[in-house]
């Protein structure tokens, strides 16, 4: 068991440091669903049900959904292949 | 005209004069001031090409950035203050953590007594097997007030910035066309998908939200999974059809009637306890579904807010006019 959250625990780290050095913010957001789901199954493990479900709903859920529909409508979503959806992404890093 | 002195005499008038004045009809100054016609712009070739010259040459000097000193000095300041400021957050963090109490010991705020009666005596004094739900609804039940309000304040501040714009343009046409004109996608996929989830996911909510004080759940995230639902229900099958159940004012009606019954029924029982009277409301016997006296009703107010919370911030991201 032991063994089991050490990898979940390695897991979450390596989300949260993928999920700041994404480049596409789609890709961003997936890895912070999945690292919300992870958390949840943290939170059973610590034997915090209640918390595990609104990780599981609020986090996972719906924040994703308002993130999606949020790059939808800031157009960043842009399906091209040569660009890699540089347009809205890059400008604010440079 | 229903004027009582002629027009000639009141020509004469202050009032005229200031109507007048605020009009603009006519300029105070014509006639008493030697006007000038303004002349017209003219520029002759040279001119011109002398000042996109001058331009190119001010630009190319600005962006020379190997030997602009001043952009140079600017962005060697700029990280050596960068380093600066972190290094300070750094040590000013350090320094708070420095107070902390330090780690198990006997006299912490974790162990005094509050922690132990929550544990020992949350079952009798609230009634509700989930101790959890007991902390927060009825020993904390303030602070989940406090909560509701934040999320309907929030959902107020997102109808305000993200309202549909109601500006026209010259053919009458909305500038801003919400999303429904797309709607429904009529994706048979997503719609038989929906079909089959929708109804057990907002049942699962139900659950999740009339069983917060037998087992683990409650109002946040039992109202968080039926905003979920919702959202699916409106992604496949598009306005029109929630707009039959769930519209803006069905949400305004709702939450503030949600909110104003948690704080009449959490100001009956802080009202009681300070005055040391009996409640009336029975706790019941632990288990089953109608006891813990208000913990079941907060549950249900908080979690209508969640729900409707949910739903709005979704409908007004998509400029759904609500």
């Amino acid at each position: 068991m032991q063994l089991f959250i050490n990898i979940l625990l390695a897991f979450l780290i390596l989300c949260a440091i993928a999920a700041s050095l994404s480049k596409n913010l789609l890709n961003t957001i997936l890895i912070f669903m999945s690292y919300s789901l992870v958390m949840s199954i943290i939170w059973i493990i610590l034997e915090s049900p209640d918390l595990a479900i609104t990780e599981a709903a609020v986090g996972a859920g719906v924040t994703s959904v308002l993130f999606f529909v949020t790059l939808k409508k800031i157009r960043a979503m842009v399906k091209t292949d040569n660009e890699e959806g540089e347009k809205g992404n890059e400008q604010e890093n440079s | 005209m229903s004027r009582k002195i002629p027009d000639k005499e009141y020509e004469k008038t202050l009032s005229f004069r200031l109507k007048r004045w605020l009009d603009g009809t006519k300029d105070v100054f014509t006639g008493t001031v030697e006007m000038k016609e303004q002349e017209e712009f003219k520029e002759d070739d040279t001119t011109v090409i002398n000042r996109a010259k001058d331009r190119q040459q001010r630009m190319a000097r600005v962006y020379d950035l190997a030997n602009n000193w001043e952009i140079n000095g600017f962005n060697r300041l700029y990280r050596i203050f960068c380093v600066c400021f972190c290094l300070f957050l750094v040590l000013m963090l350090l320094i708070a953590v420095s107070f902390l109490p330090a780690y198990g010991h006997p006299e912490n705020p974790v162990n005094n007594e509050v922690a132990k009666r929550y544990i020992e005596d949350g079952l009798q004094e609230t009634g509700s097997v989930n101790i959890v739900t007991g902390m927060i609804l009825d020993y904390r039940a303030f602070d989940t007030l406090g909560e509701s309000h934040v999320l309907f304040i929030a959902t107020c501040t997102v109808l305000i910035l993200l309202r549909k714009d109601k500006k026209k343009d010259e053919n009458g046409n909305n500038i801003e066309v919400s999303d429904r004109i797309y709607e429904p996608k009529n994706d048979v996929i997503l719609q038989t998908a929906a079909r089959v989830l929708v109804p057990p996911i907002i049942i699962f909510g139900i659950y999740v939200i009339l069983g917060g004080h037998l087992g683990p759940g409650g109002g946040f995230s039992g109202g968080a999974i039926i905003g979920a639902g919702l959202i699916l229900y409106l992604n496949a099958f598009g306005f029109k059809k929630t707009e039959r159940f769930f519209t803006g004012k069905t949400y305004k009606i709702l939450s503030v009637c949600a909110l104003g019954c948690y704080c009449l029924a959490k100001s009956y029982s802080f009202y009681t306890g300070a005055n040391h009277i009996e409640s009336v409301i029975p706790l019941g016997t632990p288990g089953a579904i109608l006891s813990s006296g208000l913990i079941l009703i907060l549950n249900i107010c908080v979690g209508i807010v969640v729900a409707g919370t949910m739903y709005t911030f979704y409908v007004m991201f998509r400029k759904g006019d609500y």
